[in-house]
């Protein structure tokens, strides 16, 4: 699904190869991934250099700002590094409001500097924005003055003339080589569908560009082009998103089937619980629940899509509803069992599996006193919605039933006046 | 982007990689809006050309097929609009040359996950040319009584609903293909509906944009009033929020953006769209409400407020006099499909077709209700497969360990008989092994192979023949004796199948009776219809050294054992098995595989085109 960040490390290996690739030239990068697996014996055996060289660690973990946060250490050996590591691994941090583990670190060789330069390139709708400074480093938001930017148009190629505001101000010793480098990496850039690639700083050693700290983001529908150039490529989660066991179910449901299988706990105590058909609506339920007052009580984020088959709604279904319904308190919670009116999905097909999951939870639902409000159009919908009734009076759980008729979202309000008339 | 209308009451279009229901729900809403001319002029499918038949209305119409996007648009000059149900692989390529057309305007991109920068070529060379791309990830686009894109819109009964069979007065897009459709309805609800509604895809980077689609809307005089559903991620919103300032949008706008519960969310959150992603605080929902609501678009406070908000900006239109009252049309009735009324229960059809052996419907297929996997995990063999197929239930053991040794006795003999010498002229004629195999096989009947069959039958009827005893009336006897048999046979002028071969002798028996019946002896409960055959061969010895039983007789008398020694079969059903020809057909099966082996065999040895010599002819008058 679309744009995904990578580590430093692989945007490093594929810099590295690429620029090799492309240019014919070798940029002298070296770095090692090392996680709770890594033993760093061997590690020295595959990677002589981490003896014989002054090393950085620094964890590699998809945020910035680890330098000014003190998580960055310079100048050690490899037995210092293990220690930096030992000490870390597993240990939780919060980074922009983000709480979580750090699991994976990259290490490289320490280079001494003098220079700092910035490079950044985006993809933009029109073609991509470069931009380059000379004041790199921890400090380009207060330099950001000095930071030059070109516009490439899709379809135009990037020339030394559309290069040259760039680097216009830079020694003549060095312009030559930095116009080159920048050229280059826009190529790798454009051939490996980067959609964003940032060096804060790259500097020059014995004259040759290499990149201290280094942000990638790769189009992962392009991987299909892509499966050899990528080599093995991890897209980890955001930092702070750690799944429990059920969302990593979900997850890993989600990627065996071609359809879409969202899941994502808010608030385990919460007791207006969704699961929404279709990519649109489902955000528009949670905006909702919150828009109305009652984010707090809001218990998940669920989407359903692109017809799954009634053996993957169920297993999807049984999942929300055991979240849904666990350490019931004696009050009414709400399940809104919602979506808009399908353009082409058959309604009562996907329905079967919904209530084929409610049916054997039925003693679940009731211990948890729970309200289901159900809204849906489209193909075939009159023979779900009936499906969905017929449940109700079946297993005696208050059921209450909407089509087209009824405006999308006003089963939220429902589910808000169910939840605080108990309350 | 062009400004203004896309598509009239006469668009056509290329509707590019074959999907039939897709096609026929543009044609039923064609039908409906009453157009003259289906909107669908022509399809491309890549590899193959020809027709495909579709309804328009009551009656079936031919489309053309077409295997080139060039010969296709070459064909139809007049349709402007390529919808493109190709995959996300092969998507970006064909839209490509669609949009290299130039009789192309408007290409609709339905795939989820073209490759950004493929979309990103797209767009320049659209922007390039003045060309249209809706999409991709997208359901398409409707004009209300006009032309509507493959699914858009969904049902008929959805269509009628919304009244998108004729044209309203609002300009709707948004980027969610779903949410589209519920906001057909919505605004069906409180306006008198949709004039244009168009889903622009949920991706970063989409072929047309929202404000794209609302600055198109604002030259469209019968647009009075445009809806927009945004939603968080990107900056999309905002160029319409500049437009808006601009003061280049003069019609009422009504906005709202979906995602603000993206701040509930602890860390970065991907929603279901590619282009929904939590970004910065400019590409938040909120953020982006609060810019359009400041650049002057009525933002309601809620997507549930989102319809009062529409209701009333129209009824200020009205009230202003803004709004010409739409005429009513009743539409016609589309016909019912035949699958659709069958699924409610409403009509039945009758089968053409009823099978009993075998069910590939379910998670696997079953042989005779057994499923594949116990057919594979209870270790069955050829010889169980076939009692499935053939008899429709599981035989003993014995039983079909006999029938794999009918099957091994007879899979050939040698290349000299009459059907293997025909596959092999065949095959060394160059033909295909199929040909090969069957030419080998159409020489099976009365005088090759035949013999099984006509054994069993003929000793059948020998043994079962009930008769009054010539000496005492009132006695039965049951079966003819062997000489009465032999004899009754002679006086017919037929030879009596089972019995006779060219090499083997009274004292030279055939190896392959032998085993059979000692196979029988040992495993059948009952070998009487053998122990006939063999009495009638006794007898026939006396006549000629070479009437020995042969295999074809003792495969046909122990079947006969079998099937009423089994106790598996009714009186009824053996005599149906034997009538109907079930010994011939294990004798083509097995011959079969020796068929094949000589065809193999031949194509193997490369051997050339066999042509009878002239010497071994006799030329006669």
């Amino acid at each position: 699904m679309a744009r995904k960040k990578i580590r430093e490390y692989d945007s490093k290996r594929l810099l590295k190869e690429h620029f090799k690739r492309l240019s014919g030239r070798e940029l002298p990068i070296r770095s090692v991934q090392v996680t709770e697996a890594t033993d760093f014996n061997e590690l020295a055996q595959t990677e002589p250099w981490l003896l014989s060289t002054k090393l950085v660690v620094k964890p590699d973990m998809l945020f910035g700002k680890r330098g000014k946060s003190g998580l960055v250490a310079l100048n050690l050996d490899l037995t210092q590094v293990s220690n930096f590591v030992k000490e870390r691994l597993g240990k939780e941090v919060e980074m922009g409001g983000c709480r979580g583990p750090i699991t994976t670190f990259i290490v490289e060789p320490f280079i001494p500097h003098n220079e700092e330069f910035y490079l950044n390139i985006v993809s933009e709708r029109l073609g991509n924005s470069l931009s380059f400074s000379e004041c790199g480093g921890i400090e380009i938001e207060e330099n950001w003055d000095k930071v030059k930017t070109v516009f490439v148009p899709t379809g135009v190629s990037f020339t030394s003339e559309s290069c040259a505001p760039l680097v216009a101000t830079l020694p003549l010793e060095i312009k030559v080589e930095i116009e080159t480098f920048i050229k280059t990496v826009f190529d790798i850039f454009q051939d490996l569908d980067f959609t964003f690639l940032e060096m804060n700083p790259f500097a020059l050693v014995d004259g040759k560009p290499y990149p201290l700290d280094m942000r990638g983001e790769l189009d992962d529908t392009a991987a299909f082009k892509n499966f050899k150039k990528w080599g093995d490529i991890q897209f980890p989660m955001p930092f702070g998103r750690v799944m429990s066991p059920t969302e990593s179910f979900i997850h890993g449901l989600d990627e065996k089937t071609s359809a879409s299988l969202k899941f994502t706990v808010l608030n385990p105590k919460g007791r207006i619980w969704t699961m929404v058909a279709g990519g649109g609506a489902s955000v528009i339920y949670a905006d909702t629940v919150g828009d109305l007052g009652y984010a707090s009580e809001l218990g998940n984020y669920a989407e359903y899509s692109g017809a799954p088959k009634e053996e993957e709604v169920l297993q999807y279904a049984r999942v929300v509803i055991d979240c849904a319904t666990s350490d019931p308190d004696g009050h009414s919670r709400a399940l809104v069992v919602g979506g808009g009116i399908a353009n082409f999905t058959d309604v009562a097909a996907t329905f079967n599996g919904i209530i084929r999951a409610m049916k054997e939870k039925e003693a679940k639902l009731k211990a948890a006193k729970m309200h289901i409000y159900v809204r849906r159009g489209g193909p075939n919908y009159q023979s779900g919605l009936a499906k969905m009734r017929a449940l109700g009076e079946q297993i005696g759980i208050p059921i209450e039933v909407y089509g087209p008729e009824a405006t999308m979202t006003g089963i939220c309000k429902q589910a808000i006046e169910c939840i605080t008339a108990s309350a | 982007m062009a400004t203004g209308q896309l598509f009239s009451p006469t668009t056509q279009a290329l509707f590019y990689n074959y999907k039939q229901l897709p096609i026929q729900r543009m044609l039923d809403f064609d039908f409906l809006c009453g157009r003259e001319t289906p909107s669908v002029a022509g399809i491309i499918n890549p590899g193959g050309d020809g027709f495909q038949k579709l309804f328009f209305g009551q009656e079936e119409i031919a489309i053309p097929v077409h295997s080139t996007i060039e010969g296709a648009c070459a064909a139809h000059p007049t349709a402007d609009v390529f919808i493109n149900f190709a995959s996300f692989r092969s998507a970006a390529a064909s839209s490509m040359a669609a949009l290299k057309q130039p009789t192309i305007r408007v290409v609709a991109i339905i795939a989820e996950g073209v490759p950004e920068s493929d979309t990103k070529e797209l767009i320049g060379f659209a922007r390039a040319n003045n060309k249209v791309v809706i999409g991709p990830a997208t359901v398409g686009g409707i004009q209300a009584g006009a032309f509507k894109i493959g699914d858009t819109a969904g049902t008929i009964d959805n269509i009628i609903n919304c009244k998108l069979y004729r044209p309203g007065s609002v300009g709707f897009v948004s980027k969610s293909g779903g949410m589209s459709n519920e906001l057909y309805n919505t605004i069906a609800r409180v306006t008198d509906g949709i004039y244009e509604g168009i889903a622009i895809g949920g991706d970063v980077f989409p072929g047309s944009t929202l404000s794209d689609h609302v600055l198109r809307f604002n030259n469209i005089p019968q647009v009075k009033m445009v809806v927009v559903l945004g939603e968080l991620g990107g900056r999309d919103e905002y160029s319409l929020v500049e437009a808006l300032k601009q003061g280049k949008v003069t019609k009422p706008v009504v906005a709202w953006v979906s995602g603000t519960c993206a701040r509930l969310f602890k860390s970065e959150v991907q929603f279901g769209h590619a282009g929904a992603k939590s970004g910065g605080e400019m590409e938040s929902a909120q953020a982006k409400n609060q810019a359009l609501r400041e650049a002057g678009a009525v933002v309601p406070t809620s997507y549930e407020a989102l319809e009062i908000a529409i209701r009333e900006t129209f009824a200020k239109l009205v009230e202003e006099g803004k709004i010409t009252p739409v005429k009513e049309v009743q539409p016609p009735q589309i016909p019912e499909d035949l699958n659709t009324a069958i699924k409610s229960g409403k009509v039945r059809a009758p089968t053409h077709i009823i099978s009993t052996i075998s069910d590939d419907r379910g998670e696997e297929p079953c042989y005779a209700g057994v499923p594949m996997s116990s057919i594979v995990e209870s270790g069955y063999g050829v010889g169980d497969v076939i009692s499935l197929l053939w008899f429709k239930r599981s035989l003993p053991r014995y039983c079909t360990q006999f029938i794999e040794i009918c099957i091994m006795l007879c899979a050939d003999h040698g290349p000299c008989v009459s059907g293997a010498h025909n596959t092999i002229v065949t095959a060394r004629a160059g033909k295909d092994l199929v040909s090969s195999l069957v030419s080998g096989l159409l020489t099976i009947g009365p005088r090759f192979g035949g013999a099984i069959d006509d054994a069993a039958r003929y000793f059948k009827d020998a043994y079962d023949r009930v008769r009054i005893d010539r000496h005492y009336p009132g006695i039965y006897i049951a079966g003819l004796t062997p000489y009465e048999f032999v004899e009754s046979m002679k006086k017919k002028g037929i030879r009596v199948p089972g019995i006779g071969h060219r090499i083997k002798r009274g004292d030279n028996r055939d190896k392959r009776v032998e085993l059979l019946q000692r196979f029988g002896r040992t495993h059948f409960p009952s070998v009487k219809y053998m122990e006939y055959a063999v009495q009638v061969e006794t007898y026939t010895l006396t006549k000629a050294n070479n009437l020995v039983l042969n295999v074809d007789g003792a495969i046909g008398s122990l079947f006969l054992d079998l099937l009423a020694g089994s106790g598996m079969f009714t009186k009824q059903e053996i005599d149906e098995i034997v009538e109907i020809g079930y010994l011939n057909g294990l004798f083509v099966l097995a011959r079969s595989i020796g068929l094949i082996g000589h065809t193999f065999d031949q194509k193997r040895l490369k051997q050339p085109l066999y042509r009878h010599p002239w010497e071994d002819v006799l030329y006669t008058k």
